[in-house]
Protein backbone atom coordinates (compact mmCIF):
# COMPACT_ATOMS: atom_id res chain seq x y z
CA UNK A 1 0.00 0.00 0.00
CA UNK A 2 2.58 2.43 -1.17
CA UNK A 3 -0.05 5.22 -1.40
CA UNK A 4 -1.37 4.87 2.12
CA UNK A 5 2.18 4.62 3.31
CA UNK A 6 3.22 8.03 1.69
CA UNK A 7 -0.43 9.22 2.76
CA UNK A 8 0.86 8.67 6.81
CA UNK A 9 3.72 10.29 6.46
CA UNK A 10 2.84 13.33 5.25
CA UNK A 11 0.00 13.18 8.32
CA UNK A 12 3.13 12.23 10.64
CA UNK A 13 1.75 14.70 12.83
CA UNK A 14 -1.54 12.88 13.84
CA UNK A 15 0.04 10.02 13.69
CA UNK A 16 2.39 10.80 16.30
CA UNK A 17 -0.51 11.71 18.50
CA UNK A 18 -2.83 8.29 17.83
CA UNK A 19 0.45 6.87 18.53
CA UNK A 20 0.85 8.89 21.81
CA UNK A 21 -2.59 8.21 22.56
CA UNK A 22 -2.03 4.34 21.88
CA UNK A 23 0.80 3.96 23.84
CA UNK A 24 -0.71 5.33 26.99
CA UNK A 25 -4.60 3.57 26.19
CA UNK A 26 -1.67 0.20 26.26
CA UNK A 27 0.10 1.69 29.23
CA UNK A 28 -3.15 1.74 31.22
CA UNK A 29 -3.87 -1.41 30.01
CA UNK A 30 -0.73 -2.85 31.09
CA UNK A 31 -2.10 -4.89 34.28
CA UNK A 32 -4.36 -6.49 32.98
CA UNK A 33 -2.19 -7.80 29.88
CA UNK A 34 -0.05 -9.29 33.11
CA UNK A 35 -2.21 -10.34 34.36
CA UNK A 36 -3.38 -12.83 31.11
CA UNK A 37 0.25 -13.14 30.28
CA UNK A 38 1.95 -11.37 27.56
CA UNK A 39 2.99 -14.84 26.03
CA UNK A 40 -0.44 -15.93 25.66
CA UNK A 41 -1.08 -12.16 23.90
CA UNK A 42 1.88 -11.98 22.04
CA UNK A 43 -0.19 -13.69 18.56
CA UNK A 44 -3.26 -12.12 18.85
CA UNK A 45 -1.63 -8.34 19.53
CA UNK A 46 1.09 -9.40 16.75
CA UNK A 47 -1.43 -9.93 14.67
CA UNK A 48 -3.86 -6.79 15.14
CA UNK A 49 -0.64 -4.62 14.79
CA UNK A 50 0.77 -6.32 11.48
CA UNK A 51 -2.98 -5.42 10.16
CA UNK A 52 -2.74 -1.82 11.57
CA UNK A 53 0.50 -0.85 11.04
CA UNK A 54 1.06 -2.99 7.50
CA UNK A 55 -1.87 -0.40 6.14
CA UNK A 56 -0.73 2.40 7.24
CA UNK A 57 2.95 2.24 7.12
CA UNK A 58 3.97 -0.76 4.60
CA UNK A 59 5.07 -2.37 8.22
CA UNK A 60 7.52 -5.45 7.99
CA UNK A 61 6.80 -6.26 11.40
CA UNK A 62 10.88 -5.97 12.44
CA UNK A 63 9.99 -6.64 16.03
CA UNK A 64 11.59 -3.22 17.33
CA UNK A 65 9.51 -0.29 16.00
CA UNK A 66 10.98 2.88 15.06
CA UNK A 67 8.46 4.72 13.30
CA UNK A 68 8.65 7.75 16.03
CA UNK A 69 12.27 8.36 15.29
CA UNK A 70 12.10 7.90 11.58
CA UNK A 71 9.50 10.54 10.48
CA UNK A 72 6.37 7.58 10.62
CA UNK A 73 8.27 6.11 7.47
CA UNK A 74 9.18 2.66 8.16
CA UNK A 75 13.04 2.03 7.43
CA UNK A 76 12.33 -1.36 7.15
CA UNK A 77 10.75 -0.59 3.41
CA UNK A 78 14.26 0.77 2.22
CA UNK A 79 15.58 -1.64 0.03
CA UNK A 80 18.96 -2.03 1.87
CA UNK A 81 17.10 -1.64 5.16
CA UNK A 82 19.04 1.37 6.57
CA UNK A 83 17.94 2.31 9.63
CA UNK A 84 19.89 5.54 10.01
CA UNK A 85 19.14 6.91 6.18
CA UNK A 86 19.20 7.91 3.81
CA UNK A 87 22.02 7.01 1.68
CA UNK A 88 24.31 8.76 -0.63
CA UNK A 89 22.03 7.05 -4.03
CA UNK A 90 18.93 9.37 -4.23
CA UNK A 91 18.12 10.33 -6.67
CA UNK A 92 18.07 13.93 -7.96
CA UNK A 93 13.87 14.11 -7.73
CA UNK A 94 13.91 12.54 -4.17
CA UNK A 95 13.57 8.98 -5.81
CA UNK A 96 15.38 5.52 -4.78
CA UNK A 97 18.30 3.98 -6.44
CA UNK A 98 17.01 0.84 -6.10
CA UNK A 99 13.41 1.43 -7.05
CA UNK A 100 12.96 4.36 -9.37
CA UNK A 101 9.34 4.18 -9.03
CA UNK A 102 9.81 4.43 -5.30
CA UNK A 103 10.22 7.94 -3.08
CA UNK A 104 13.13 7.67 -1.08
CA UNK A 105 12.05 6.23 2.52
CA UNK A 106 14.44 8.23 3.97
CA UNK A 107 13.28 11.22 1.86
CA UNK A 108 9.82 11.26 3.11
CA UNK A 109 11.26 10.08 6.86
CA UNK A 110 13.15 13.57 6.79
CA UNK A 111 9.61 15.59 5.52
CA UNK A 112 7.59 13.85 7.93
CA UNK A 113 10.34 14.14 10.90
CA UNK A 114 9.44 18.49 10.22
CA UNK A 115 6.14 18.05 10.09
CA UNK A 116 6.30 16.40 13.93
CA UNK A 117 6.73 17.51 17.45
CA UNK A 118 9.16 15.36 18.50
CA UNK A 119 10.72 14.67 14.91
CA UNK A 120 14.08 16.01 16.48
CA UNK A 121 14.76 11.63 17.45
CA UNK A 122 15.60 10.93 13.83
CA UNK A 123 19.23 12.33 14.74
CA UNK A 124 19.39 9.55 17.17
CA UNK A 125 21.53 6.90 16.00
CA UNK A 126 19.38 3.35 15.45
CA UNK A 127 21.15 0.45 16.78
CA UNK A 128 20.92 -2.88 14.32
CA UNK A 129 18.24 -4.53 14.55
CA UNK A 130 18.02 -7.97 16.57
CA UNK A 131 16.44 -10.38 13.63
CA UNK A 132 15.38 -12.56 16.33
CA UNK A 133 12.73 -10.26 17.09
CA UNK A 134 10.93 -10.41 13.21
CA UNK A 135 7.80 -11.21 13.23
CA UNK A 136 6.89 -10.52 17.38
CA UNK A 137 4.84 -7.59 18.45
CA UNK A 138 6.43 -4.07 18.94
CA UNK A 139 3.64 -2.75 20.92
CA UNK A 140 3.80 -5.48 23.68
CA UNK A 141 7.54 -4.95 23.78
CA UNK A 142 7.24 -1.21 23.98
CA UNK A 143 4.76 -1.84 27.32
CA UNK A 144 7.09 -4.62 28.61
CA UNK A 145 10.08 -2.79 28.34
CA UNK A 146 8.33 0.63 30.19
CA UNK A 147 6.71 -1.20 32.62
CA UNK A 148 10.16 -2.69 33.71
CA UNK A 149 11.68 0.42 33.53
CA UNK A 150 8.87 2.07 36.12
CA UNK A 151 9.08 -1.07 38.43
CA UNK A 152 13.10 -0.43 38.54
CA UNK A 153 12.71 2.97 39.26
CA UNK A 154 9.80 2.15 42.33
CA UNK A 155 12.08 -0.54 43.52
CA UNK A 156 14.83 1.27 43.40
CA UNK A 157 13.13 4.50 45.74
CA UNK A 158 11.38 1.92 47.84
CA UNK A 159 15.23 0.94 49.04
CA UNK A 160 16.46 4.82 49.42
CA UNK A 161 13.70 5.44 51.86
CA UNK A 162 13.70 2.62 53.71
CA UNK B 1 58.01 12.76 4.39
CA UNK B 2 60.15 10.40 6.61
CA UNK B 3 59.09 10.56 10.49
CA UNK B 4 61.90 10.49 12.53
CA UNK B 5 60.34 7.35 14.50
CA UNK B 6 60.06 5.90 11.25
CA UNK B 7 59.80 2.02 11.34
CA UNK B 8 60.86 -0.36 8.72
CA UNK B 9 58.07 -0.86 5.98
CA UNK B 10 55.27 -2.78 6.56
CA UNK B 11 55.39 -1.95 10.63
CA UNK B 12 53.11 0.54 12.24
CA UNK B 13 54.84 3.76 13.14
CA UNK B 14 54.23 4.39 16.52
CA UNK B 15 51.33 5.93 17.65
CA UNK B 16 51.19 9.16 18.98
CA UNK B 17 49.34 10.97 22.22
CA UNK B 18 45.61 11.15 21.12
CA UNK B 19 45.82 9.58 17.73
CA UNK B 20 43.43 6.48 17.45
CA UNK B 21 45.52 4.70 15.07
CA UNK B 22 49.19 4.71 14.46
CA UNK B 23 48.81 5.49 10.75
CA UNK B 24 50.08 8.38 8.41
CA UNK B 25 47.13 9.39 7.45
CA UNK B 26 45.84 10.65 10.86
CA UNK B 27 49.04 12.11 11.32
CA UNK B 28 48.84 14.07 8.09
CA UNK B 29 45.70 15.07 8.87
CA UNK B 30 46.02 16.32 12.77
CA UNK B 31 49.23 17.77 11.44
CA UNK B 32 47.37 20.24 9.60
CA UNK B 33 48.20 19.09 5.77
CA UNK B 34 46.19 19.25 2.83
CA UNK B 35 45.82 15.51 2.60
CA UNK B 36 45.30 13.55 -0.97
CA UNK B 37 43.97 10.12 -1.02
CA UNK B 38 42.95 8.10 -4.15
CA UNK B 39 41.31 5.29 -5.08
CA UNK B 40 42.30 1.82 -5.82
CA UNK B 41 40.45 -0.22 -8.41
CA UNK B 42 40.85 -3.84 -7.47
CA UNK B 43 41.71 -6.30 -10.14
CA UNK B 44 39.45 -9.05 -11.69
CA UNK B 45 42.40 -11.24 -10.79
CA UNK B 46 44.35 -13.54 -8.67
CA UNK B 47 47.26 -11.88 -9.93
CA UNK B 48 49.30 -9.80 -6.73
CA UNK B 49 51.91 -7.98 -8.99
CA UNK B 50 48.32 -6.19 -10.47
CA UNK B 51 47.50 -4.71 -7.19
CA UNK B 52 51.25 -3.70 -6.68
CA UNK B 53 51.25 -1.96 -10.16
CA UNK B 54 48.37 -0.62 -9.48
CA UNK B 55 48.95 0.88 -6.29
CA UNK B 56 52.77 2.29 -7.33
CA UNK B 57 50.94 4.69 -9.74
CA UNK B 58 49.91 6.64 -6.74
CA UNK B 59 53.86 6.52 -5.67
CA UNK B 60 54.70 10.06 -4.24
CA UNK B 61 51.07 11.59 -4.50
CA UNK B 62 48.47 10.18 -2.34
CA UNK B 63 48.90 9.68 1.60
CA UNK B 64 46.28 6.76 1.35
CA UNK B 65 44.69 4.38 -0.83
CA UNK B 66 41.32 3.21 -0.20
CA UNK B 67 40.93 -0.41 -0.89
CA UNK B 68 36.81 -0.48 -2.43
CA UNK B 69 34.71 -3.36 -1.45
CA UNK B 70 33.13 -4.85 -4.43
CA UNK B 71 32.12 -0.72 -5.10
CA UNK B 72 29.19 -0.42 -7.66
CA UNK B 73 28.13 -4.20 -6.76
CA UNK B 74 30.71 -5.58 -8.78
CA UNK B 75 32.96 -8.92 -7.68
CA UNK B 76 36.70 -7.49 -7.62
CA UNK B 77 40.03 -9.34 -5.76
CA UNK B 78 38.00 -8.38 -1.94
CA UNK B 79 39.35 -5.09 0.22
CA UNK B 80 41.03 -7.32 2.92
CA UNK B 81 42.77 -8.86 0.59
CA UNK B 82 44.16 -5.50 -1.28
CA UNK B 83 45.28 -4.25 1.83
CA UNK B 84 46.47 -7.71 3.21
CA UNK B 85 48.81 -7.08 -0.42
CA UNK B 86 49.71 -3.46 0.16
CA UNK B 87 50.09 -3.06 4.14
CA UNK B 88 53.25 -5.46 3.62
CA UNK B 89 55.15 -2.84 1.60
CA UNK B 90 53.92 -0.13 4.23
CA UNK B 91 51.20 1.39 2.16
CA UNK B 92 48.95 3.20 4.19
CA UNK B 93 45.29 1.97 3.49
CA UNK B 94 42.00 3.19 4.10
CA UNK B 95 39.65 0.05 3.98
CA UNK B 96 36.71 0.44 2.38
CA UNK B 97 33.88 -1.76 4.62
CA UNK B 98 30.51 -2.22 2.82
CA UNK B 99 27.31 -3.82 4.81
CA UNK B 100 26.02 -4.95 1.42
CA UNK B 101 27.68 -8.43 1.13
CA UNK B 102 28.39 -9.47 5.15
CA UNK B 103 27.10 -9.61 8.32
CA UNK B 104 27.65 -8.39 11.67
CA UNK B 105 29.96 -11.43 12.79
CA UNK B 106 32.36 -11.29 9.15
CA UNK B 107 32.61 -7.70 9.29
CA UNK B 108 33.69 -7.58 13.53
CA UNK B 109 36.13 -10.27 12.30
CA UNK B 110 37.41 -8.31 9.14
CA UNK B 111 38.08 -5.09 11.44
CA UNK B 112 39.92 -7.23 13.80
CA UNK B 113 42.35 -8.85 10.29
CA UNK B 114 42.61 -5.64 8.81
CA UNK B 115 44.40 -3.59 11.62
CA UNK B 116 46.45 -7.06 12.52
CA UNK B 117 47.46 -6.94 8.87
CA UNK B 118 48.64 -2.97 9.42
CA UNK B 119 45.55 -1.51 7.97
CA UNK B 120 44.97 1.99 10.22
CA UNK B 121 41.78 3.74 8.05
CA UNK B 122 37.95 2.03 7.69
CA UNK B 123 35.74 3.28 5.72
CA UNK B 124 32.22 2.61 6.94
CA UNK B 125 29.55 2.37 4.13
CA UNK B 126 26.08 0.88 3.37
CA UNK B 127 27.43 -0.10 0.19
CA UNK B 128 25.26 0.37 -3.16
CA UNK B 129 22.35 -1.91 -3.73
CA UNK B 130 23.45 -5.44 -5.45
CA UNK B 131 21.11 -4.07 -8.52
CA UNK B 132 23.62 -1.69 -9.94
CA UNK B 133 26.32 -4.47 -10.27
CA UNK B 134 27.13 -7.63 -12.16
CA UNK B 135 25.48 -9.96 -9.70
CA UNK B 136 21.54 -8.63 -9.27
CA UNK B 137 20.41 -11.44 -8.50
CA UNK B 138 22.78 -11.80 -5.34
CA UNK B 139 21.39 -11.66 -1.66
CA UNK B 140 21.33 -7.94 -0.26
CA UNK B 141 22.67 -8.66 3.45
CA UNK B 142 22.54 -4.94 4.83
CA UNK B 143 22.52 -6.45 8.29
CA UNK B 144 24.09 -3.13 9.68
CA UNK B 145 23.90 0.31 7.59
CA UNK B 146 27.05 2.72 7.55
CA UNK B 147 26.19 4.51 10.98
CA UNK B 148 25.47 1.54 12.99
CA UNK B 149 28.49 -0.14 11.53
CA UNK B 150 30.59 3.14 12.48
CA UNK B 151 29.09 3.08 16.29
CA UNK B 152 30.24 -1.02 15.89
CA UNK B 153 34.20 -0.29 15.03
CA UNK B 154 34.09 2.92 17.45
CA UNK B 155 33.17 0.54 20.34
CA UNK B 156 35.44 -2.66 19.52
CA UNK B 157 38.03 -0.01 19.41
CA UNK B 158 37.33 2.44 22.63
CA UNK B 159 35.77 -0.71 24.61
CA UNK B 160 37.48 -3.22 23.53
CA UNK B 161 33.87 -4.95 22.91
CA UNK B 162 32.26 -7.00 20.45
CA UNK B 163 28.79 -5.57 19.49
CA UNK B 164 27.65 -8.60 21.62
CA UNK B 165 29.30 -7.56 24.24
CA UNK B 166 32.52 -10.07 24.43
CA UNK B 167 35.54 -8.68 25.20
CA UNK B 168 38.44 -8.32 22.69
CA UNK B 169 41.96 -8.90 23.92
CA UNK B 170 43.93 -6.15 21.95
CA UNK B 171 41.44 -3.74 20.44
CA UNK B 172 41.50 -2.06 16.59
CA UNK B 173 43.65 0.65 16.83
CA UNK B 174 42.18 2.45 13.47
CA UNK B 175 40.91 5.77 12.23
CA UNK B 176 37.00 5.76 11.09
CA UNK B 177 35.84 7.71 8.43
CA UNK B 178 32.70 7.47 6.71
CA UNK B 179 30.93 8.73 3.55
CA UNK B 180 28.87 12.24 2.90
CA UNK B 181 26.80 13.12 -0.50
CA UNK B 182 26.05 16.79 -0.34
CA UNK B 183 25.34 17.19 -3.38
CA UNK B 184 21.50 15.03 -3.11
CA UNK B 185 18.41 15.71 -1.22
CA UNK B 186 16.85 16.16 1.40
CA UNK B 187 19.66 19.00 1.27
CA UNK B 188 18.45 20.17 4.47
CA UNK B 189 18.81 16.77 6.69
CA UNK B 190 22.54 16.35 5.03
CA UNK B 191 24.70 18.20 7.84
CA UNK B 192 22.36 16.88 10.33
CA UNK B 193 23.25 13.21 8.86
CA UNK B 194 27.01 14.20 8.77
CA UNK B 195 26.14 15.29 12.38
CA UNK B 196 24.84 11.61 13.65
CA UNK B 197 28.06 9.88 11.18
CA UNK B 198 30.18 11.77 13.73
CA UNK B 199 28.19 10.76 17.03
CA UNK B 200 28.47 7.86 15.76
CA UNK B 201 32.59 7.07 16.05
CA UNK B 202 32.96 9.00 12.32
CA UNK B 203 36.59 10.69 12.64
CA UNK B 204 37.49 11.74 8.95
CA UNK B 205 35.07 11.93 6.28
CA UNK B 206 35.18 11.24 1.81
CA UNK B 207 32.31 12.54 0.05
CA UNK B 208 30.30 11.86 -3.17
CA UNK B 209 31.97 13.59 -6.17
CA UNK B 210 31.93 17.47 -5.82
CA UNK B 211 31.40 19.10 -9.31
CA UNK B 212 28.71 21.49 -8.02
CA UNK B 213 31.49 23.96 -5.51
CA UNK B 214 28.40 26.47 -4.95
CA UNK B 215 26.39 23.42 -3.44
CA UNK B 216 29.34 22.56 -1.59
CA UNK B 217 29.89 25.82 -0.43
CA UNK B 218 26.61 26.26 1.12
CA UNK B 219 27.14 22.44 2.78
CA UNK B 220 30.62 23.96 4.30
CA UNK B 221 28.74 26.42 5.62
CA UNK B 222 26.70 24.92 7.41
CA UNK B 223 29.01 22.54 8.76
CA UNK B 224 31.35 25.33 10.15
CA UNK B 225 27.63 27.02 11.78
CA UNK B 226 27.19 23.77 13.29
CA UNK B 227 30.76 23.65 14.40
CA UNK B 228 31.24 20.30 13.01
CA UNK B 229 34.13 21.23 10.65
CA UNK B 230 36.30 20.76 14.30
CA UNK B 231 34.72 17.63 14.97
CA UNK B 232 35.48 15.70 11.51
CA UNK B 233 38.35 15.71 8.62
CA UNK B 234 36.82 16.70 5.44
CA UNK B 235 38.18 15.11 2.21
CA UNK B 236 36.00 16.48 -1.01
CA UNK B 237 35.86 13.64 -3.71
CA UNK B 238 37.05 14.70 -7.36
CA UNK B 239 37.41 13.09 -10.41
CA UNK B 240 38.37 13.35 -14.10
CA UNK B 241 35.29 13.01 -16.41
CA UNK B 242 36.63 11.30 -19.36
CA UNK B 243 33.99 12.70 -22.15
CA UNK B 244 30.69 14.97 -22.24
CA UNK B 245 29.26 11.44 -23.22
CA UNK B 246 30.28 10.00 -20.10
CA UNK B 247 29.46 12.75 -17.52
CA UNK B 248 25.73 12.73 -18.77
CA UNK B 249 25.73 8.97 -18.86
CA UNK B 250 27.09 9.39 -14.93
CA UNK B 251 24.54 11.56 -14.17
CA UNK B 252 21.65 9.47 -15.65
CA UNK B 253 23.14 6.33 -14.15
CA UNK B 254 25.40 6.45 -11.18
CA UNK B 255 23.23 7.13 -8.25
CA UNK B 256 23.76 9.96 -6.30
CA UNK B 257 26.26 11.99 -8.74
CA UNK B 258 25.01 15.20 -9.57
CA UNK B 259 26.75 16.96 -12.42
CA UNK B 260 25.56 20.27 -13.73
CA UNK B 261 25.22 21.34 -17.06
CA UNK B 262 27.67 23.98 -17.09
CA UNK B 263 30.40 21.50 -16.35
CA UNK B 264 28.98 18.83 -19.35
CA UNK B 265 28.80 22.33 -21.67
CA UNK B 266 32.23 22.74 -20.95
CA UNK B 267 33.44 18.97 -21.43
CA UNK B 268 31.07 19.37 -25.25
CA UNK B 269 32.91 22.65 -26.35
CA UNK B 270 36.80 21.44 -26.09
CA UNK B 271 38.62 19.62 -28.62
CA UNK B 272 40.15 16.95 -25.96
CA UNK B 273 37.56 16.25 -23.78
CA UNK B 274 39.28 13.84 -21.85
CA UNK B 275 42.24 16.69 -21.11
CA UNK B 276 39.57 18.85 -20.76
CA UNK B 277 38.39 16.84 -17.80
CA UNK B 278 41.84 16.46 -16.51
CA UNK B 279 41.79 20.33 -16.11
CA UNK B 280 38.32 20.74 -15.28
CA UNK B 281 39.06 17.83 -12.36
CA UNK B 282 42.42 20.63 -11.37
CA UNK B 283 40.18 23.56 -11.48
CA UNK B 284 37.98 22.06 -9.33
CA UNK B 285 40.47 21.13 -6.63
CA UNK B 286 41.62 24.17 -6.72
CA UNK B 287 38.83 26.37 -6.23
CA UNK B 288 37.83 23.58 -3.18
CA UNK B 289 40.89 23.53 -1.18
CA UNK B 290 40.18 27.29 -1.12
CA UNK B 291 36.88 26.68 1.01
CA UNK B 292 37.39 26.79 4.86
CA UNK B 293 36.90 23.59 6.76
CA UNK B 294 38.25 21.47 3.57
CA UNK B 295 41.00 19.30 4.88
CA UNK B 296 41.52 17.30 1.59
CA UNK B 297 40.52 16.08 -1.34
CA UNK B 298 39.85 11.93 -2.40
CA UNK B 299 40.66 11.50 -6.12
CA UNK B 300 38.38 9.02 -7.84
CA UNK B 301 39.59 8.53 -11.17
CA UNK B 302 37.90 5.14 -12.49
CA UNK B 303 40.52 3.87 -15.51
CA UNK B 304 41.98 7.19 -15.68
CA UNK B 305 44.53 6.39 -12.43
CA UNK B 306 47.42 7.21 -14.05
CA UNK B 307 46.36 10.74 -14.37
CA UNK B 308 46.43 11.11 -10.82
CA UNK B 309 50.22 12.15 -10.49
CA UNK B 310 49.15 14.84 -13.27
CA UNK B 311 46.00 15.92 -11.18
CA UNK B 312 47.83 16.24 -7.77
CA UNK B 313 51.01 18.17 -9.66
CA UNK B 314 48.77 20.60 -11.10
CA UNK B 315 46.65 21.85 -8.64
CA UNK B 316 49.68 22.21 -5.93
CA UNK B 317 47.51 20.99 -3.33
CA UNK B 318 50.80 18.80 -1.50
CA UNK B 319 52.84 22.04 -1.27
CA UNK B 320 56.01 20.75 -2.03
CA UNK B 321 55.28 17.83 0.03
CA UNK B 322 56.13 14.25 -0.82
CA UNK B 323 54.06 11.24 0.47
CA UNK B 324 56.01 8.04 1.73
CA UNK B 325 56.04 5.69 -0.98
CA UNK B 326 57.97 2.32 -1.01
CA UNK B 327 60.38 3.88 -3.27
CA UNK B 328 61.09 7.32 -2.00
CA UNK B 329 64.40 6.54 -0.45
CA UNK B 330 65.88 4.34 -2.93
CA UNK B 331 69.19 5.40 -3.14
CA UNK B 332 69.50 7.32 -0.49
CA UNK B 333 72.79 5.81 1.05
CA UNK B 334 71.68 7.26 4.49
CA UNK B 335 68.36 6.15 5.02
CA UNK B 336 69.58 2.73 3.18
CA UNK B 337 72.09 2.42 6.28
CA UNK B 338 69.35 3.43 8.85
CA UNK B 339 66.95 1.36 7.44
CA UNK B 340 69.42 -2.30 7.53
CA UNK B 341 69.84 -1.28 11.08
CA UNK B 342 66.74 -1.23 11.77
CA UNK B 343 66.23 -4.59 10.01
CA UNK B 344 69.62 -5.91 12.31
Amino acid sequence: MYKVRLWSTRRARMMEILYAALEKTLLICAPLMERIGYKRLEKPVAAIEKGIKGVLFDCQMCGQCALSKTGMSCPMNCPKSIRNGPCGGVREDGYCEVKPHMRCVWVEAWDGSQRMKNGGDISIVQVPIDHRLKGSSSWLREVRLQRDAAKLVASDSGEGTS
Amino acid sequence: MMYEDEPIAGYPLPMRDGHSSPGRLERILRDGHFAVTSELAPPDSADPNEVYERASLFDGYVDAINATDGSGAHCHMGSLAVCALLTRMGYALIMQISCRDKNRIAIQGDILGGAAMGVCNMLCLSGDGVQTGDHPDAKPVFDLDCMSLLNIARTMRDDSTFQSGRKIEHAPHVFLGAAANPFVQPFDWRPLRLAKKIQAGAQFIQTQYCYDVDRLRTYMQTIKDMGLDDKVFLLIGVGPLASARTAEWMRNNVPGVHIPDSVINRLKGADDQKKEGVNLCVDLIQEIKEIEGVNGVHIMAYRQEHNVPDIVERSGVLNGRTPWHPRLFEGDANVQTQMDKLHD
